[in-house]
């Protein structure tokens, strides 16, 4: 299964574990995260479910295209990574 | 009078207390993160902090033992938009107002016979309601759908927004807003329907068949004195105006001294007459006039002004005054305001005199006595 970790800057304001989840596509492996952390929800996507602008998410190294939909394809051994952009914030 | 003192700062909230005769700084929360509004709710001593983390986002925390531990409740948050309702364009940028929220800019409890109830004004516009203390939040969509929200424009921010919230002590379902930039607006059936209100305020800085238009105005901060709720002050991007009709109409106050440029004003909580402000140059010189700080008080309902220096730097100042950032006591004697370069005073002579608390803050957004 993909493997969602967070930036420990996200983990010192909230619950935000790393663990493997189900999904083929980043919104179903955050769902999934959601989940089991529901106020990690907010601190990563805006009100509108997209992803907050100052947050980034790196796919095995490359960022995610979709930042409205979060479309972008998982393989079952992709590793997500969680963390905030340099710019902004 | 308040013997308790609560800063929300560009880092954190920070708390002093009235102990052994003087003013001490005792606790810090949230260190290092943003601290745009405060509410201590009277009626059940809760105290409400909005927190932005920035990179994260906005967040709303509760105590229940005044500050000495939190825990995160709901955040306003903005609905999904349906594919169907078409955008709002701001008609200065012409880009579409985002259904996300930016800032909470103002954070009021309802009135004393709605247990619960508070009201919270956002950036880009969006004025939301809980009935349960905040573990819940609805986007109050008779307004959000008006349709004079398209004229509705950011000043100073990009977006509109909603940093004055007035709950009438006499009726809790009317309520009054006061927008950057869009004037004033009121509803008298808790939220049902809204309307914009105001004749004379104006904004020299429109094209001249738009400067009495009271839906453009730019209200910097709006009060009502609490034992007299039909009269109010404003704190106007062009100037200080007062109403004695429940803001309905406004009346410019020209004897100011030194400036009629500001953001902040408290009104006296039982004498109408009596507000205070912290003046600087102007719009585009956002410092005190001439390099020295004072608060600007009225007694006479605006008739005249008299500066206040006692305490206050007298050269080499940059000192501005958020709008949220000065504060009185339920005393009427008792005020502290705190600044954009991170200093705080405190006064208990009515603004006579004032004394530095410190020097050393973060920017000051917003103070509360508790």
């Amino acid at each position: 299964m993909p493997r969602v970790e967070f930036t420990p800057n996200l983990a010192n304001q909230t619950h935000a574990p790393a663990c493997e989840v189900a999904g083929t596509t980043v919104a179903e492996a955050l769902s999934a995260v959601f989940d089991q952390a529901p106020k990690l929800r907010s601190y990563v996507l805006d009100d509108q479910g997209a992803v907050r602008t100052h947050v980034v998410i790196f796919v095995d190294g490359t960022a995610i295209r979709d930042r409205a939909r979060l479309s972008d394809a998982l393989r079952p051994d992709s590793e997500v990574f969680v963390m905030q952009a340099l710019s902004g914030g | 009078m308040s013997t308790k003192l609560y800063l929300g700062t560009r880092k954190g909230l920070i708390e002093a207390e009235r102990c052994d005769g003087r003013w001490q700084l005792t606790r810090n929360s949230f260190r290092g993160v943003q601290v745009p509004m405060l509410l201590p709710d009277v009626r059940d001593g809760r105290l409400y902090a909005a927190v932005n983390h920035g990179h994260f986002g906005t967040k709303v925390h509760v105590s229940t033992d005044a500050g000495a531990t939190w825990s995160e409740v709901a955040c306003p948050t903005y609905p999904p938009k349906p594919d169907d309702v078409p955008d709002v364009i701001n008609p200065m940028s012409q880009e579409p107002t985002p259904w996300t929220l930016k800032l909470i800019w103002s954070l009021e409890a309802g009135g004393k016979d709605e247990p619960g109830v508070l009201w919270c004004g956002t950036i880009p516009g969006g004025l939301f309601k809980s009935m349960d203390s905040g573990a819940s939040w609805s986007l109050v969509t008779s307004l959000w759908n008006h349709p004079a929200r398209a004229h509705w424009f950011g000043g100073g921010a990009d977006w509109p927004g909603i940093h004055s919230i007035v709950v009438d002590p006499r009726d809790s379902r009317h309520v009054q807003l006061a927008v950057s930039c869009a004037g004033v607006w009121e509803t008298r059936d808790g939220g049902e329907t809204w309307a914009c209100i105001g004749e004379g305020m104006f904004a020299d800085f429109m094209p001249p068949d738009q400067r009495f238009n009271p839906g453009i105005q730019d209200p910097h901060r709006m009060v009502a004195c609490p034992s007299s709720p039909d009269y109010q002050w404003v704190q106007h991007h062009n100037g200080i105006f007062h109403s004695t009709d429940g803001g309905q109409h406004w009346q410019h106050c020209d004897k100011v001294n030194p400036s009629g440029f500001g953001f902040a004003v408290v009104v006296h909580p039982t004498d109408p007459q009596t507000a205070w402000f912290v003046p600087g140059v102007k719009d585009e010189m956002r410092v005190p006039v001439d390099d020295a700080l004072c608060v600007m008080r009225t007694r006479d309902g605006g008739a005249s002004f008299e500066p206040l220096r006692k305490g206050l730097p007298q050269e080499h100042s940059y000192h501005l005054i958020y709008r949220h950032a000065l504060d009185i006591s339920g005393d009427g004697r008792t005020l502290a305001f705190g600044s954009t370069t991170g200093s705080v005073w405190i006064s208990e002579d009515g603004g006579d005199s004032w004394e530095r608390l410190s020097a050393e803050f973060p920017p000051v957004y917003v103070v509360r006595f508790g």
